[in-house]
Protein backbone atom coordinates (compact mmCIF):
# COMPACT_ATOMS: atom_id res chain seq x y z
CA UNK A 1 0.00 0.00 0.00
CA UNK A 2 2.63 2.81 1.07
CA UNK A 3 4.66 1.62 -2.15
CA UNK A 4 1.69 2.04 -4.13
CA UNK A 5 1.23 5.35 -2.66
CA UNK A 6 4.95 5.88 -3.27
CA UNK A 7 4.91 5.30 -6.66
CA UNK A 8 1.78 7.36 -7.85
CA UNK A 9 3.71 10.48 -6.24
CA UNK A 10 6.67 8.90 -8.35
CA UNK A 11 4.83 9.19 -11.42
CA UNK A 12 2.79 12.40 -10.98
CA UNK A 13 6.30 13.75 -10.43
CA UNK A 14 7.10 13.52 -13.97
CA UNK A 15 4.24 15.13 -15.00
CA UNK A 16 5.68 17.98 -12.81
CA UNK A 17 9.14 17.10 -14.28
CA UNK A 18 7.28 17.42 -17.47
CA UNK A 19 6.49 21.24 -16.37
CA UNK A 20 9.83 22.07 -15.60
CA UNK A 21 11.37 20.93 -18.85
CA UNK A 22 8.60 22.54 -21.10
CA UNK A 23 7.37 25.70 -18.99
CA UNK A 24 5.84 27.38 -21.84
CA UNK A 25 2.72 24.69 -22.80
CA UNK A 26 2.29 24.56 -19.05
CA UNK A 27 2.38 28.13 -18.66
CA UNK A 28 -0.30 28.43 -21.80
CA UNK A 29 -2.39 25.47 -20.20
CA UNK A 30 -2.38 27.64 -17.39
CA UNK A 31 -3.01 30.97 -18.41
CA UNK A 32 -5.15 29.69 -21.27
CA UNK A 33 -8.92 30.15 -19.27
CA UNK A 34 -7.82 33.19 -18.49
CA UNK A 35 -7.25 34.31 -22.10
CA UNK A 36 -10.72 32.95 -22.76
CA UNK A 37 -12.01 34.93 -19.98
CA UNK A 38 -10.33 38.48 -21.40
CA UNK A 39 -11.48 37.07 -24.82
CA UNK A 40 -14.94 36.51 -24.03
CA UNK A 41 -15.06 39.30 -21.73
CA UNK A 42 -13.50 42.13 -23.25
CA UNK A 43 -14.36 41.36 -26.88
CA UNK A 44 -18.17 40.47 -26.66
CA UNK A 45 -18.81 41.02 -22.97
CA UNK A 46 -20.11 44.74 -23.40
CA UNK A 47 -22.10 43.50 -26.55
CA UNK A 48 -23.82 40.49 -24.44
CA UNK A 49 -24.07 42.19 -20.86
CA UNK A 50 -24.69 46.02 -21.79
CA UNK A 51 -21.10 46.59 -19.61
CA UNK A 52 -18.19 45.05 -18.51
CA UNK A 53 -18.05 44.57 -14.78
CA UNK A 54 -21.35 42.94 -15.32
CA UNK A 55 -20.48 40.64 -17.48
CA UNK A 56 -17.12 39.91 -15.80
CA UNK A 57 -19.35 38.77 -12.60
CA UNK A 58 -21.35 36.63 -14.90
CA UNK A 59 -18.49 34.73 -16.51
CA UNK A 60 -15.51 34.26 -14.11
CA UNK A 61 -17.86 31.61 -12.33
CA UNK A 62 -18.73 29.75 -16.20
CA UNK A 63 -14.92 30.29 -17.67
CA UNK A 64 -14.07 28.45 -14.05
CA UNK A 65 -15.96 25.41 -15.25
CA UNK A 66 -14.78 25.48 -18.80
CA UNK A 67 -11.04 25.38 -17.10
CA UNK A 68 -12.03 22.24 -15.71
CA UNK A 69 -13.42 20.78 -18.51
CA UNK A 70 -10.42 21.92 -20.96
CA UNK A 71 -8.72 19.16 -18.04
CA UNK A 72 -10.18 16.94 -19.93
CA UNK A 73 -7.92 16.88 -22.95
CA UNK A 74 -5.15 17.27 -21.10
CA UNK A 75 -5.80 13.49 -19.39
CA UNK A 76 -6.67 12.49 -22.64
CA UNK A 77 -3.59 13.83 -24.11
CA UNK A 78 -1.66 12.50 -21.29
CA UNK A 79 -2.70 8.50 -21.87
CA UNK A 80 -2.71 8.60 -25.35
CA UNK A 81 1.08 9.83 -25.79
CA UNK A 82 2.00 7.15 -22.89
CA UNK A 83 0.29 4.62 -25.37
CA UNK A 84 2.12 6.35 -28.39
CA UNK A 85 5.72 5.95 -26.82
CA UNK A 86 5.35 2.41 -25.23
CA UNK A 87 5.67 3.93 -21.96
CA UNK A 88 2.18 2.46 -20.79
CA UNK A 89 3.87 -1.11 -21.65
CA UNK A 90 6.92 -0.25 -19.81
CA UNK A 91 4.61 0.88 -16.81
CA UNK A 92 2.47 -2.43 -17.38
CA UNK A 93 6.40 -4.62 -17.43
CA UNK A 94 7.33 -3.37 -14.06
CA UNK A 95 6.42 -4.77 -10.60
CA UNK A 96 4.49 -1.93 -9.73
CA UNK A 97 1.28 -1.45 -8.20
CA UNK A 98 -1.68 -1.54 -10.98
CA UNK A 99 -3.78 1.32 -9.59
CA UNK A 100 -0.39 3.48 -9.62
CA UNK A 101 -0.90 4.32 -12.89
CA UNK A 102 -4.17 5.93 -12.73
CA UNK A 103 -3.74 7.45 -9.66
CA UNK A 104 -0.53 8.86 -10.84
CA UNK A 105 -1.99 10.71 -13.45
CA UNK A 106 -5.11 11.28 -11.10
CA UNK A 107 -2.96 13.28 -8.78
CA UNK A 108 -0.97 15.17 -11.37
CA UNK A 109 -4.39 16.27 -13.28
CA UNK A 110 -6.08 17.34 -10.29
CA UNK A 111 -3.10 19.48 -9.46
CA UNK A 112 -3.02 21.25 -12.48
CA UNK A 113 -6.31 22.01 -12.55
CA UNK A 114 -6.08 23.08 -9.10
CA UNK A 115 -3.59 25.44 -10.33
CA UNK A 116 -5.44 26.48 -12.98
CA UNK A 117 -8.26 27.33 -11.02
CA UNK A 118 -6.34 29.90 -8.34
CA UNK A 119 -4.81 31.15 -11.61
CA UNK A 120 -8.55 32.56 -13.29
CA UNK A 121 -9.89 33.19 -9.71
CA UNK A 122 -7.20 35.54 -9.75
CA UNK A 123 -7.65 37.20 -13.04
CA UNK A 124 -11.26 37.18 -11.55
CA UNK A 125 -10.21 38.86 -8.45
CA UNK A 126 -8.66 41.58 -11.18
CA UNK A 127 -11.39 41.67 -13.44
CA UNK A 128 -13.48 42.96 -10.06
CA UNK A 129 -15.30 39.85 -9.52
CA UNK A 130 -15.93 39.50 -5.90
CA UNK A 131 -17.05 35.79 -4.28
CA UNK A 132 -19.82 36.60 -2.02
CA UNK A 133 -17.47 34.93 1.26
CA UNK A 134 -14.50 32.47 1.36
CA UNK A 135 -15.89 30.00 2.44
CA UNK A 136 -18.86 29.87 -0.96
CA UNK A 137 -15.47 30.11 -3.00
CA UNK A 138 -14.00 27.06 -1.19
CA UNK A 139 -17.05 25.28 -1.67
CA UNK A 140 -17.36 26.31 -5.16
CA UNK A 141 -13.95 24.60 -5.51
CA UNK A 142 -14.87 22.27 -4.00
CA UNK A 143 -17.81 21.52 -6.29
CA UNK A 144 -15.41 22.39 -8.98
CA UNK A 145 -13.13 19.77 -8.38
CA UNK A 146 -15.10 17.39 -8.07
CA UNK A 147 -16.43 18.25 -12.06
CA UNK A 148 -12.61 17.66 -12.43
CA UNK A 149 -12.02 14.48 -10.72
CA UNK A 150 -15.29 13.28 -12.52
CA UNK A 151 -13.85 14.28 -15.98
CA UNK A 152 -10.36 12.61 -15.01
CA UNK A 153 -11.97 9.44 -15.48
CA UNK A 154 -13.99 10.29 -18.27
CA UNK A 155 -10.76 11.11 -19.81
CA UNK A 156 -8.55 8.01 -18.63
CA UNK A 157 -11.24 5.64 -20.08
CA UNK A 158 -11.98 7.95 -23.28
CA UNK A 159 -7.63 8.07 -23.52
CA UNK A 160 -7.38 4.47 -22.89
CA UNK A 161 -9.83 3.37 -25.74
CA UNK A 162 -8.67 6.10 -28.37
CA UNK A 163 -6.35 4.70 -30.93
CA UNK A 164 -4.04 7.53 -31.87
CA UNK A 165 -2.97 11.12 -29.63
CA UNK A 166 -5.12 12.28 -32.87
CA UNK A 167 -8.60 11.85 -31.04
CA UNK A 168 -7.76 14.47 -28.77
CA UNK A 169 -8.00 17.02 -31.11
CA UNK A 170 -11.69 15.97 -31.83
CA UNK A 171 -12.37 16.73 -27.98
CA UNK A 172 -10.25 19.67 -28.36
CA UNK A 173 -12.49 21.17 -30.97
CA UNK A 174 -15.92 19.37 -29.16
CA UNK A 175 -15.72 21.61 -25.89
CA UNK A 176 -16.47 25.16 -27.67
CA UNK A 177 -19.71 24.02 -28.99
CA UNK A 178 -20.17 22.01 -25.37
CA UNK A 179 -19.02 25.46 -23.83
CA UNK A 180 -21.15 27.43 -25.94
CA UNK A 181 -24.74 25.73 -25.33
CA UNK A 182 -24.15 25.95 -21.96
CA UNK A 183 -25.01 29.17 -19.18
CA UNK A 184 -21.03 29.84 -19.23
CA UNK A 185 -20.59 32.84 -21.62
CA UNK A 186 -24.84 33.77 -21.95
CA UNK A 187 -28.31 33.47 -20.39
CA UNK A 188 -30.05 30.21 -21.59
CA UNK A 189 -33.01 31.99 -21.38
CA UNK A 190 -31.47 34.02 -24.41
CA UNK A 191 -31.32 31.23 -26.69
CA UNK A 192 -33.76 29.89 -28.93
CA UNK A 193 -35.92 27.48 -26.35
CA UNK A 194 -35.51 23.96 -27.13
CA UNK A 195 -31.41 24.69 -27.43
CA UNK A 196 -32.00 27.24 -24.01
CA UNK A 197 -33.55 23.51 -22.62
CA UNK A 198 -30.30 21.56 -23.81
CA UNK A 199 -28.18 24.39 -22.38
CA UNK A 200 -29.91 24.32 -18.98
CA UNK A 201 -29.11 20.31 -18.64
CA UNK A 202 -26.01 20.53 -19.56
CA UNK A 203 -23.05 19.51 -16.89
CA UNK A 204 -20.80 22.12 -17.33
CA UNK A 205 -24.17 24.72 -17.01
CA UNK A 206 -24.76 23.02 -13.54
CA UNK A 207 -21.45 23.18 -12.42
CA UNK A 208 -21.06 26.98 -13.59
CA UNK A 209 -24.37 27.46 -12.25
CA UNK A 210 -22.95 26.02 -8.66
CA UNK A 211 -20.15 28.67 -8.72
CA UNK A 212 -22.33 31.73 -9.20
CA UNK A 213 -24.48 30.02 -6.53
CA UNK A 214 -22.23 29.55 -3.63
CA UNK A 215 -20.16 32.60 -4.61
CA UNK A 216 -23.32 35.01 -4.37
CA UNK A 217 -22.61 35.78 -8.38
CA UNK A 218 -25.48 37.01 -10.30
CA UNK A 219 -27.57 33.88 -11.44
CA UNK A 220 -29.80 34.16 -14.14
CA UNK A 221 -33.34 33.78 -13.23
CA UNK A 222 -34.13 30.27 -14.00
CA UNK A 223 -37.73 28.95 -13.83
CA UNK A 224 -36.43 25.47 -14.60
CA UNK A 225 -35.58 22.48 -11.96
CA UNK A 226 -32.20 22.09 -13.53
CA UNK A 227 -31.20 26.37 -12.95
CA UNK A 228 -32.39 26.16 -9.42
CA UNK A 229 -30.56 23.28 -8.01
CA UNK A 230 -27.34 23.78 -9.71
CA UNK A 231 -25.46 22.58 -6.62
CA UNK A 232 -27.07 19.38 -5.87
CA UNK A 233 -26.84 18.81 -9.79
CA UNK A 234 -23.93 19.39 -10.38
CA UNK A 235 -22.29 17.12 -7.37
CA UNK A 236 -24.82 14.32 -8.42
CA UNK A 237 -23.71 14.51 -11.91
CA UNK A 238 -19.96 13.82 -11.36
CA UNK A 239 -20.92 11.57 -8.50
CA UNK A 240 -22.99 9.20 -11.64
CA UNK A 241 -19.84 9.86 -14.20
CA UNK A 242 -17.57 8.78 -11.59
CA UNK A 243 -19.08 5.66 -10.75
CA UNK A 244 -19.46 4.96 -14.13
CA UNK A 245 -16.19 6.07 -15.68
CA UNK A 246 -14.07 4.77 -12.88
CA UNK A 247 -14.53 1.19 -13.02
CA UNK A 248 -14.91 1.49 -16.76
CA UNK A 249 -11.48 2.89 -16.95
CA UNK A 250 -9.92 0.61 -14.54
CA UNK A 251 -11.38 -2.00 -16.81
CA UNK A 252 -9.90 -0.82 -19.71
CA UNK A 253 -6.50 -0.30 -18.10
CA UNK A 254 -6.73 -3.61 -17.05
CA UNK A 255 -7.65 -5.52 -20.43
CA UNK A 256 -4.55 -3.83 -22.08
CA UNK A 257 -2.90 -7.31 -21.93
CA UNK A 258 -5.97 -8.80 -23.88
CA UNK B 1 22.71 -25.06 -15.86
CA UNK B 2 19.45 -23.47 -14.71
CA UNK B 3 16.44 -23.49 -16.90
CA UNK B 4 15.42 -19.75 -16.51
CA UNK B 5 12.68 -20.04 -19.47
CA UNK B 6 10.19 -22.75 -20.37
CA UNK B 7 6.95 -22.78 -22.81
CA UNK B 8 5.01 -25.21 -23.90
CA UNK B 9 2.37 -24.59 -26.65
CA UNK B 10 2.05 -21.02 -25.81
CA UNK B 11 -0.67 -19.51 -28.10
CA UNK B 12 -2.06 -16.41 -28.75
CA UNK B 13 -5.33 -15.58 -30.99
CA UNK B 14 -6.13 -12.08 -31.16
CA UNK B 15 -10.15 -11.79 -31.14
CA UNK B 16 -11.52 -11.35 -34.61
CA UNK B 17 -8.79 -13.04 -36.35
CA UNK B 18 -8.93 -16.49 -38.00
CA UNK B 19 -4.92 -17.55 -37.56
CA UNK B 20 -3.48 -17.85 -34.43
CA UNK B 21 -0.53 -15.02 -34.39
CA UNK B 22 1.24 -17.30 -32.19
CA UNK B 23 0.56 -21.07 -32.33
CA UNK B 24 1.87 -23.94 -30.29
CA UNK B 25 5.44 -22.19 -29.09
CA UNK B 26 7.89 -24.39 -27.33
CA UNK B 27 10.67 -22.68 -26.09
CA UNK B 28 13.22 -23.36 -23.08
CA UNK B 29 16.58 -21.25 -22.34
CA UNK B 30 19.37 -21.91 -19.78
CA UNK B 31 20.50 -19.29 -17.85
CA UNK B 32 23.71 -17.06 -19.46
CA UNK B 33 22.68 -17.87 -22.65
CA UNK B 34 21.40 -16.29 -25.32
CA UNK B 35 17.98 -16.92 -27.20
CA UNK B 36 16.98 -15.39 -30.97
CA UNK B 37 13.75 -15.49 -32.40
CA UNK B 38 13.92 -15.58 -36.13
CA UNK B 39 11.29 -14.62 -38.52
CA UNK B 40 9.71 -12.40 -41.08
CA UNK B 41 7.44 -9.21 -40.10
CA UNK B 42 4.14 -10.93 -38.52
CA UNK B 43 5.72 -13.97 -37.47
CA UNK B 44 4.63 -13.63 -34.07
CA UNK B 45 8.24 -12.80 -32.50
CA UNK B 46 6.53 -9.63 -30.73
CA UNK B 47 3.42 -11.24 -29.82
CA UNK B 48 5.40 -13.71 -28.25
CA UNK B 49 7.64 -11.80 -25.96
CA UNK B 50 4.42 -10.12 -25.16
CA UNK B 51 2.74 -13.01 -23.82
CA UNK B 52 6.76 -13.85 -21.97
CA UNK B 53 6.72 -10.81 -20.36
CA UNK B 54 2.82 -10.51 -19.23
CA UNK B 55 2.14 -7.63 -21.78
CA UNK B 56 -0.52 -9.90 -23.54
CA UNK B 57 -2.30 -12.39 -22.57
CA UNK B 58 -2.10 -15.86 -23.78
CA UNK B 59 -4.89 -17.94 -24.94
CA UNK B 60 -3.10 -21.26 -24.87
CA UNK B 61 -0.42 -22.80 -23.46
CA UNK B 62 1.68 -22.11 -20.38
CA UNK B 63 5.11 -20.85 -19.88
CA UNK B 64 7.74 -20.11 -16.68
CA UNK B 65 10.27 -17.55 -16.75
CA UNK B 66 12.65 -16.93 -13.99
CA UNK B 67 10.94 -19.40 -11.71
CA UNK B 68 7.19 -17.78 -12.17
CA UNK B 69 4.35 -18.49 -13.96
CA UNK B 70 3.40 -16.06 -16.60
CA UNK B 71 0.03 -16.72 -16.45
CA UNK B 72 -0.64 -16.84 -12.40
CA UNK B 73 2.29 -14.59 -11.27
CA UNK B 74 2.83 -12.31 -13.16
CA UNK B 75 3.73 -9.25 -10.69
CA UNK B 76 6.78 -12.03 -9.74
CA UNK B 77 8.02 -12.50 -13.46
CA UNK B 78 7.62 -9.11 -13.96
CA UNK B 79 10.10 -8.65 -10.50
CA UNK B 80 13.18 -10.78 -12.11
CA UNK B 81 12.81 -9.77 -16.37
CA UNK B 82 14.06 -6.57 -18.05
CA UNK B 83 12.37 -5.81 -20.84
CA UNK B 84 13.19 -3.94 -24.20
CA UNK B 85 10.39 -3.31 -26.24
CA UNK B 86 10.12 -3.03 -30.76
CA UNK B 87 10.30 1.06 -29.72
CA UNK B 88 12.18 3.00 -27.71
CA UNK B 89 9.78 3.36 -24.28
CA UNK B 90 11.58 6.52 -22.70
CA UNK B 91 9.72 9.70 -21.71
CA UNK B 92 11.09 12.36 -24.77
CA UNK B 93 10.51 15.09 -22.27
CA UNK B 94 12.90 14.33 -19.63
CA UNK B 95 16.46 13.65 -19.85
CA UNK B 96 18.17 10.40 -20.22
CA UNK B 97 19.72 10.98 -16.48
CA UNK B 98 15.83 11.70 -15.27
CA UNK B 99 14.31 8.82 -16.87
CA UNK B 100 16.59 6.39 -15.39
CA UNK B 101 16.24 7.91 -11.88
CA UNK B 102 12.15 7.85 -12.37
CA UNK B 103 12.12 4.18 -13.38
CA UNK B 104 14.38 3.41 -10.48
CA UNK B 105 12.21 5.04 -7.84
CA UNK B 106 9.47 3.07 -9.89
CA UNK B 107 11.39 0.27 -9.31
CA UNK B 108 11.62 0.73 -5.34
CA UNK B 109 15.08 2.37 -4.61
CA UNK B 110 15.45 4.92 -2.85
CA UNK B 111 16.09 8.62 -4.18
CA UNK B 112 19.55 8.47 -3.31
CA UNK B 113 20.06 4.89 -4.89
CA UNK B 114 18.03 5.41 -7.86
CA UNK B 115 20.35 8.21 -8.51
CA UNK B 116 23.52 6.23 -7.87
CA UNK B 117 22.30 3.52 -10.25
CA UNK B 118 21.52 6.10 -12.90
CA UNK B 119 25.04 7.38 -12.47
CA UNK B 120 26.18 3.88 -13.03
CA UNK B 121 24.26 3.13 -15.98
CA UNK B 122 25.24 5.99 -17.80
CA UNK B 123 28.98 5.38 -17.88
CA UNK B 124 28.28 1.60 -18.55
CA UNK B 125 26.74 2.55 -21.71
CA UNK B 126 28.65 5.76 -22.56
CA UNK B 127 26.05 8.12 -21.88
CA UNK B 128 27.43 10.63 -19.37
CA UNK B 129 27.81 13.39 -21.64
CA UNK B 130 24.36 13.16 -23.29
CA UNK B 131 22.78 12.51 -19.34
CA UNK B 132 20.92 15.94 -18.94
CA UNK B 133 19.49 16.37 -22.88
CA UNK B 134 16.17 15.10 -22.98
CA UNK B 135 15.84 11.81 -24.77
CA UNK B 136 13.34 13.55 -27.39
CA UNK B 137 17.09 14.50 -28.89
CA UNK B 138 18.79 11.16 -28.59
CA UNK B 139 19.96 9.60 -31.75
CA UNK B 140 18.47 6.39 -32.51
CA UNK B 141 21.81 4.42 -31.32
CA UNK B 142 21.81 6.64 -27.80
CA UNK B 143 17.67 6.04 -27.38
CA UNK B 144 18.35 2.02 -27.76
CA UNK B 145 21.17 2.21 -25.03
CA UNK B 146 19.46 4.37 -22.78
CA UNK B 147 16.32 1.89 -23.41
CA UNK B 148 18.54 -0.91 -22.14
CA UNK B 149 19.99 0.75 -19.40
CA UNK B 150 16.20 1.34 -18.14
CA UNK B 151 15.66 -2.29 -18.09
CA UNK B 152 18.88 -3.35 -16.65
CA UNK B 153 18.19 -0.97 -13.47
CA UNK B 154 16.98 -3.95 -11.12
CA UNK B 155 19.46 -6.53 -12.67
CA UNK B 156 16.80 -8.62 -14.23
CA UNK B 157 17.81 -12.95 -14.55
CA UNK B 158 16.08 -12.27 -17.85
CA UNK B 159 16.35 -9.99 -20.12
CA UNK B 160 13.80 -8.91 -23.00
CA UNK B 161 14.68 -7.47 -26.22
CA UNK B 162 12.44 -6.91 -29.24
CA UNK B 163 14.40 -6.16 -32.52
CA UNK B 164 17.59 -4.72 -30.62
CA UNK B 165 19.09 -2.82 -33.65
CA UNK B 166 16.58 -2.63 -36.33
CA UNK B 167 16.98 0.41 -38.12
CA UNK B 168 21.04 1.07 -36.39
CA UNK B 169 23.61 1.78 -38.68
CA UNK B 170 26.78 -0.56 -38.29
CA UNK B 171 28.59 0.96 -35.64
CA UNK B 172 25.49 1.49 -33.23
CA UNK B 173 24.67 -2.00 -33.99
CA UNK B 174 28.30 -3.49 -32.93
CA UNK B 175 28.28 -1.16 -29.92
CA UNK B 176 24.65 -2.77 -29.01
CA UNK B 177 25.96 -6.30 -29.44
CA UNK B 178 28.88 -6.01 -27.05
CA UNK B 179 26.54 -4.31 -24.69
CA UNK B 180 24.27 -7.68 -24.63
CA UNK B 181 27.46 -9.84 -24.65
CA UNK B 182 28.78 -7.98 -21.57
CA UNK B 183 25.78 -8.80 -19.53
CA UNK B 184 25.37 -12.49 -21.19
CA UNK B 185 28.97 -12.81 -20.00
CA UNK B 186 27.41 -11.90 -16.15
CA UNK B 187 25.16 -14.48 -16.05
CA UNK B 188 21.84 -12.66 -17.65
CA UNK B 189 19.72 -14.78 -19.92
CA UNK B 190 18.36 -12.69 -22.98
CA UNK B 191 15.37 -13.49 -25.48
CA UNK B 192 15.68 -11.46 -28.77
CA UNK B 193 13.82 -11.25 -31.57
CA UNK B 194 15.55 -10.11 -35.12
CA UNK B 195 14.89 -9.96 -38.91
CA UNK B 196 18.53 -10.80 -39.49
CA UNK B 197 20.38 -13.96 -39.59
CA UNK B 198 23.67 -11.62 -38.70
CA UNK B 199 22.44 -10.78 -35.66
CA UNK B 200 21.69 -14.14 -34.87
CA UNK B 201 24.98 -15.16 -35.94
CA UNK B 202 26.68 -12.84 -33.61
CA UNK B 203 24.79 -13.45 -30.56
CA UNK B 204 22.67 -16.42 -30.31
CA UNK B 205 23.74 -19.58 -27.97
CA UNK B 206 19.80 -20.81 -29.11
CA UNK B 207 17.94 -19.70 -32.41
CA UNK B 208 13.96 -20.32 -33.21
CA UNK B 209 12.90 -19.85 -36.31
CA UNK B 210 9.74 -18.57 -36.46
CA UNK B 211 7.17 -19.05 -39.34
CA UNK B 212 3.41 -17.69 -39.01
CA UNK B 213 3.10 -17.94 -35.35
CA UNK B 214 4.72 -21.43 -35.29
CA UNK B 215 8.07 -22.75 -34.79
CA UNK B 216 9.95 -23.63 -38.41
CA UNK B 217 13.54 -24.58 -37.02
CA UNK B 218 15.04 -24.76 -33.31
CA UNK B 219 18.13 -25.36 -32.06
CA UNK B 220 22.03 -24.35 -30.67
CA UNK B 221 23.27 -22.04 -33.21
CA UNK B 222 25.83 -24.82 -33.73
CA UNK B 223 22.98 -27.66 -34.90
CA UNK B 224 21.73 -24.99 -37.15
CA UNK B 225 25.50 -23.94 -38.51
CA UNK B 226 25.87 -27.47 -39.22
CA UNK B 227 22.40 -27.81 -41.26
CA UNK B 228 22.62 -24.44 -43.22
CA UNK B 229 26.09 -24.42 -43.91
CA UNK B 230 27.88 -21.15 -43.76
CA UNK B 231 26.13 -17.91 -42.66
CA UNK B 232 24.10 -15.39 -45.29
CA UNK B 233 24.53 -11.56 -45.02
CA UNK B 234 21.37 -10.39 -46.31
CA UNK B 235 21.41 -6.43 -46.58
CA UNK B 236 24.96 -5.12 -47.13
CA UNK B 237 27.96 -6.76 -48.88
CA UNK B 238 30.55 -7.87 -46.28
CA UNK B 239 33.37 -5.94 -48.05
CA UNK B 240 31.40 -2.33 -47.69
CA UNK B 241 30.44 -2.75 -43.87
CA UNK B 242 34.15 -3.78 -43.65
CA UNK B 243 35.21 -0.74 -44.98
CA UNK B 244 32.00 1.67 -43.28
CA UNK B 245 33.45 -0.19 -39.35
CA UNK B 246 36.78 1.49 -40.91
CA UNK B 247 35.48 4.65 -41.72
CA UNK B 248 32.88 5.35 -38.77
CA UNK B 249 33.90 2.27 -36.31
CA UNK B 250 36.17 1.93 -33.17
CA UNK B 251 35.92 -1.93 -33.92
CA UNK B 252 36.29 -3.73 -37.37
CA UNK B 253 33.58 -6.65 -38.14
CA UNK B 254 36.27 -9.10 -37.62
CA UNK B 255 37.15 -8.58 -33.94
CA UNK B 256 33.63 -8.50 -33.24
CA UNK B 257 33.43 -12.12 -34.45
N1 LIG C 1 -3.02 -6.39 -31.07
C1 LIG C 1 -3.18 -7.16 -32.15
N2 LIG C 1 -4.41 -7.40 -32.64
C2 LIG C 1 -4.59 -8.19 -33.72
N3 LIG C 1 -3.61 -8.78 -34.39
C3 LIG C 1 -2.35 -8.59 -33.97
C4 LIG C 1 -2.07 -7.76 -32.83
N4 LIG C 1 -0.72 -7.75 -32.63
C5 LIG C 1 -0.21 -8.52 -33.60
N5 LIG C 1 -1.17 -9.04 -34.41
C6 LIG C 1 -0.95 -9.94 -35.56
O1 LIG C 1 -0.24 -11.05 -35.11
C7 LIG C 1 0.71 -11.47 -36.08
C8 LIG C 1 2.09 -11.51 -35.46
O2 LIG C 1 2.50 -10.19 -35.18
P1 LIG C 1 3.85 -9.86 -34.41
O3 LIG C 1 3.94 -10.70 -33.21
O4 LIG C 1 3.88 -8.39 -34.22
O5 LIG C 1 4.95 -10.29 -35.47
P2 LIG C 1 6.48 -9.90 -35.58
O6 LIG C 1 6.90 -9.25 -34.31
O7 LIG C 1 7.18 -11.19 -35.83
O8 LIG C 1 6.60 -8.98 -36.76
C9 LIG C 1 0.59 -10.50 -37.24
O9 LIG C 1 -0.23 -11.08 -38.21
C10 LIG C 1 -0.09 -9.30 -36.63
O10 LIG C 1 -0.85 -8.62 -37.58
MG1 LIG D 1 7.71 -7.32 -34.02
Amino acid sequence: MTRAITQSIVLAGRTFGHWRAQPVPFLVNLLFPTLVLLMMGGLLGGAIAGDLPTYFWYAVPGVLAVAMLFGLEGTMLAITTDAKNAITDRLRSLPISGAAVPAGRCLADMAASLLALATTCTAGLLMGWRPGSWTGLVEAALVLLAFRFALLWLGLFAGLRATSPEVVVAVQILVWPISMLSSVFVDPATMPRWLGAVAEWNPLSAAANAVRELTGSPTFTSTTWAGQHAVMLSLVTSGVVTAVFAPLAVRAYRNLDA
Amino acid sequence: MTVVLEAEGLTKRFPGRQAAAVDGVDLRLEEGRVLALLGANGAGKTTTLRMLTTLTRPTGGSARVAGADIRTSGSAVRRRIGVVGQYAALDEVLSGRANLVLFGRLLGLAPAAARQRAAELLVQFDLVEAAGRPVGQYSGGMRRRIDLAVALINRPRVLFVDEPTTGLDPVARRSLWDAVRELVDKGTAVVLTTQYLEEADALADDVVFLRDGSVALAGSIDELRLLAGPPRIETRPPSLEDLYLTLYGPTTAEENR
